[in-house]
């Protein structure tokens, strides 16, 4: 995917810069002491669990910090540097964008979570991102529960300009998928986006409804889902765990959408997951327009974490 | 991940024996591991910080009554003052005032608006009607005539979705004027509603983030228009360290009467209902349980309490079974329960209806020292299939069998394996299971008959000094 490398990093940090303020904030005001001691790490240890990084993760950076510069005088940028550093290590790996795979035809990607994550919006912003690659693209309307959103999805790609295949609310969402795919086949579309109902991981019933879409789709290719990505809100504080982990363990997901990262919360969690779960983070969402989807950069997203400017 | 707090104080206070009153560092190491349980459940970290130096005096110096240890009497200071700040007490909604009474929604994206007020609808419309028990009370015991309407002109569909819901739920809507702004929406609202002579009317707004000052001055203009009598804000009980910054926005720019939790059915710990709470000084009204127009209650403090500390919950668990199994069944599993005679027809039963009340690991989690079930089922795979096949083992038993398990020998267990087209093997790990669970059963029964203090004693872990 394409993309301004200049006018990227600019919304990304656009929106991060709300999020950054008091991380920022809290940390310059730690370091008017400049000695890094006890006190002053246990106090870094409370910003990074402000962020949502979660005891554990927040405990390994503060004592990885307490290793390599305990003592010494230190400034406020070196230890935001420092944190930066850290958290960029963690996240390169996981920074890997949404591969299209141009053999198939169509690739399908199936795009979970639980209720009110952004599936749907996502969707609208991922099919314009394709479109704009030069892909066909179409769209499952897969969330046959929830009243209107088939409605919603019609609108985003009217937006997007790409066709939306729909059933009525209550219809089998498995039976429209496959009949999507079958469509999309017949048609050599590049892109399958099929979007699926909200559900909290602990409701069986509903998790078992999601395998079933993976089953009858793989009837058409034993590869499909060829992209399974679970949508988290950044709002979402430690059951981010246990949604990875119950989401993976139905539908083998390969690839996670940070959303709504534009607000105040800080999608810190991120961290522990790429940690954890090793998962590619392949896009982030940072704004209600249909361009407010952005690939995931680990230096840059740490940096505009810790409130810095970008090296590059 | 998430170990209860019982169990972890527990092994803090292991060392700790039979003393007189609680000293400074006991308290502190305790304290220690009530702050890492409550960051885990997701509550604010500036909370976190108030709630400790609160609960600190409360415990230091305070006498461990005789029959229970330091480390449940730090339990249930905590446990206390949880409650304490949670509200105490649940809070119904405010209608004193001229009709039509605005109740105004406000919250993030995302986080259940519109489903939370068509459910509030929908139960106001109900009145006394098809109310469970004791489930709602005060203001909602009265039949309201309620009109809902959407301002939300963000989101694609939104109307169309109130609108929807407002059909499916037999509860009247304004009628959507294309292109129309939040503004005049709220005026023809505010009037439909009077000439309609509608007792409440509730306003959806869009999902805003508490940071995007223009939309928040929208609200803003909404609500000294429609001068709301309540203005709820909408929070997901998944909600992070976020919620305390959430809170605080929407209370300073828009004024918040109560708050709304919503998916309180999921498995998140629920820490954000605490720090809500405390950074807005407003009680938690509602609570959202499920995707379904009726899945909502009110709100209890002391369950919630227990979720945050990890203690489990087996008044929601009584009530969510209730909902799946009839009052009647309900009422002879509690008994059984409650003598500890739990045969293997019981759970053959309980077997089937866990398949529909939708899963054994969120079940468990709602039981107090079920967490090591939880994990030994997570680790043995334990999927709605073998729950097929514990049921045909059992339905290979003779009635006699199911309801005395002891007396199931080799050779029988042979005979039902082969019924079941199972293993022998198969057999035996559904008697362990059994025995159990029975085990579990007769410490839940516990709860109810010899109180709060002894059921925590049961909760930690084994050699633990009692008493």
């Amino acid at each position: 995917m394409s993309e301004p490398k200049k006018s990227w990093f600019g919304r990304l940090k656009d929106g991060l810069a709300k999020s950054t303020q008091r991380v920022t904030q809290a940390i310059t005001a730690v370091f008017t002491k400049k000695k890094l001691d006890q006190a002053t790490l246990d106090e870094l240890e409370d910003v990074l669990i402000q962020a949502d990084l979660g005891v554990a993760v927040a405990d390994r950076l503060v004592s990885n910090l307490k290793r390599t510069r305990f003592d010494k005088e230190v400034t406020d940028e070196d230890v935001r540097g420092a944190f930066a550093q850290d958290i960029a290590a963690i996240l390169a790996p996981v920074a890997i964008p949404l591969a299209i795979d141009p053999a198939r035809k169509p690739h399908v990607v199936l795009v979970i979570g639980v209720n009110g994550s952004g599936k749907t919006t996502t969707i609208g912003k991922l099919a314009k991102r394709l479109v704009e690659d030069g892909k066909s693209v179409s769209i499952a309307a897969g969330d046959t529960f929830r009243a209107a959103a088939v409605e919603q999805l019609k609108i985003w790609g009217e937006r997007a300009g790409v066709p939306v295949m729909s059933r009525d609310t209550g219809a089998d969402a498995a039976g429209l998928a496959f009949d999507a795919f079958q469509g999309a086949k017949a048609d050599g579309t590049d892109v399958l986006l099929i979007d699926t109902a909200g559900r909290l991981q602990n409701k069986t019933g509903l998790m078992e409804e999601l395998a079933k879409i993976v089953r009858v789709i793989r009837k058409l290719d034993p590869a499909a889902p060829h992209s399974c990505l679970l949508v988290l809100d950044a709002t979402v504080g430690q059951n981010a765990h246990s949604q990875v982990e119950v989401f993976k363990d139905m539908v083998q997901v390969d690839g996670l959408v940070v959303t709504k990262l534009d607000g105040s919360a800080k999608g810190g969690v991120l961290v522990a997951l790429a940690e954890r779960f090793k998962l590619p983070v392949v896009a982030i969402g940072v704004g209600e327009g249909i361009d407010d989807l952005r690939p995931f950069d680990a230096t840059h997203f740490a940096r505009s974490l810790m409130g810095l400017e970008t090296a590059s | 991940m998430f170990d209860g707090l019982g169990k972890k104080l527990g092994v803090v206070f292991d060392r700790l024996r039979g003393r007189g009153a609680l000293s400074e560092a006991d308290v502190d190491l305790a304290l220690r591991e009530v702050r890492t349980a409550l960051l885990e459940a997701d509550v604010a970290l500036s909370v976190v910080r108030d709630f400790i130096d609160a609960v600190r005096p409360k415990a230091i110096g305070a006498d461990v009554v005789r029959s229970v240890t330091p480390g449940q009497m730090v339990v249930k200071i905590v446990h206390d003052h949880l409650v304490e700040m949670l509200g105490g007490a649940t809070t119904d909604l405010d209608f004193q005032a001229v009709p039509p009474v605005v109740v105004l929604m406000v919250g993030l994206q995302g986080s259940g608006k519109t489903t939370s007020t068509a459910k509030i609808a929908y139960r106001l419309t109900q009145g006394p009607q098809g109310m469970a028990g004791d489930a709602f009370g005060g203001s909602f015991a009265v039949r309201r005539k309620v009109l809902m309407a959407s301002l939300d002109v963000v989101r694609p569909a939104a109307q169309q979705q109130l609108k929807i819901l407002g059909e499916q739920a037999g509860v009247a809507t304004l009628p959507i004027v294309p292109f129309e702004q939040p503004l005049s929406i709220t005026r023809r609202a505010l009037e439909e509603a009077r000439k309609g002579g509608f007792d409440v009317l509730m306003l959806d707004t869009a999902g805003r983030l508490a940071i995007d000052e223009k939309l928040m001055a929208e609200v803003a203009a909404v609500r000294d228009l429609a001068k709301p009598t309540e203005t709820l804000l909408v929070a997901d009980a998944m909600t992070g360290q976020d919620a305390v910054v959430t809170a605080r926005a929407f209370n300073e720019k828009i004024g918040v009467t109560g708050i709304v939790l919503t998916r309180v059915d999921g498995d998140a710990r629920g820490g954000a209902a605490l720090s809500m709470r405390a950074v807005t000084g407003r009680p938690i009204k509602l609570i959202g349980v499920g995707e379904k127009i009726d899945a909502l209650e009110q709100f209890h403090p002391d369950r919630i309490a227990n979720r945050i500390l990890g203690m489990g919950d087996i008044v929601s668990l009584v009530e969510r079974a209730a909902e799946t199994i009839d009052k009647e069944d309900a009422d002879k599993l509690a008994a059984k329960i409650r003598k500890g005679q739990f045969d293997l027809d019981d759970l053959a039963s309980q077997l089937r209806q866990l398949r529909k009340m939708g899963g054994m690991q969120g079940l468990l989690g709602m039981l107090p020292g079920a967490a090591q079930a939880k994990a030994a089922m997570a680790s043995g795979k334990l999927d709605e299939k073998l729950l097929r096949r514990q049921e045909a083992i059992i339905q290979s038993m003779t009635p006699k069998e199911r309801r005395n398990p002891d007396m199931i020998h080799a050779s029988r267990k042979r005979r039902i394996a082969a019924g079941a087209g199972m293993q022998v093997q198969d057999v035996n790990k559904l008697l362990k299971q059994h025995a159990e669970m029975q085990k579990m059963m007769k410490r839940v029964n516990k709860l109810g008959e010899k109180g709060f203090m002894r059921s925590l004693g049961n909760m930690m872990p084994p050699g633990f000094p009692r008493g």
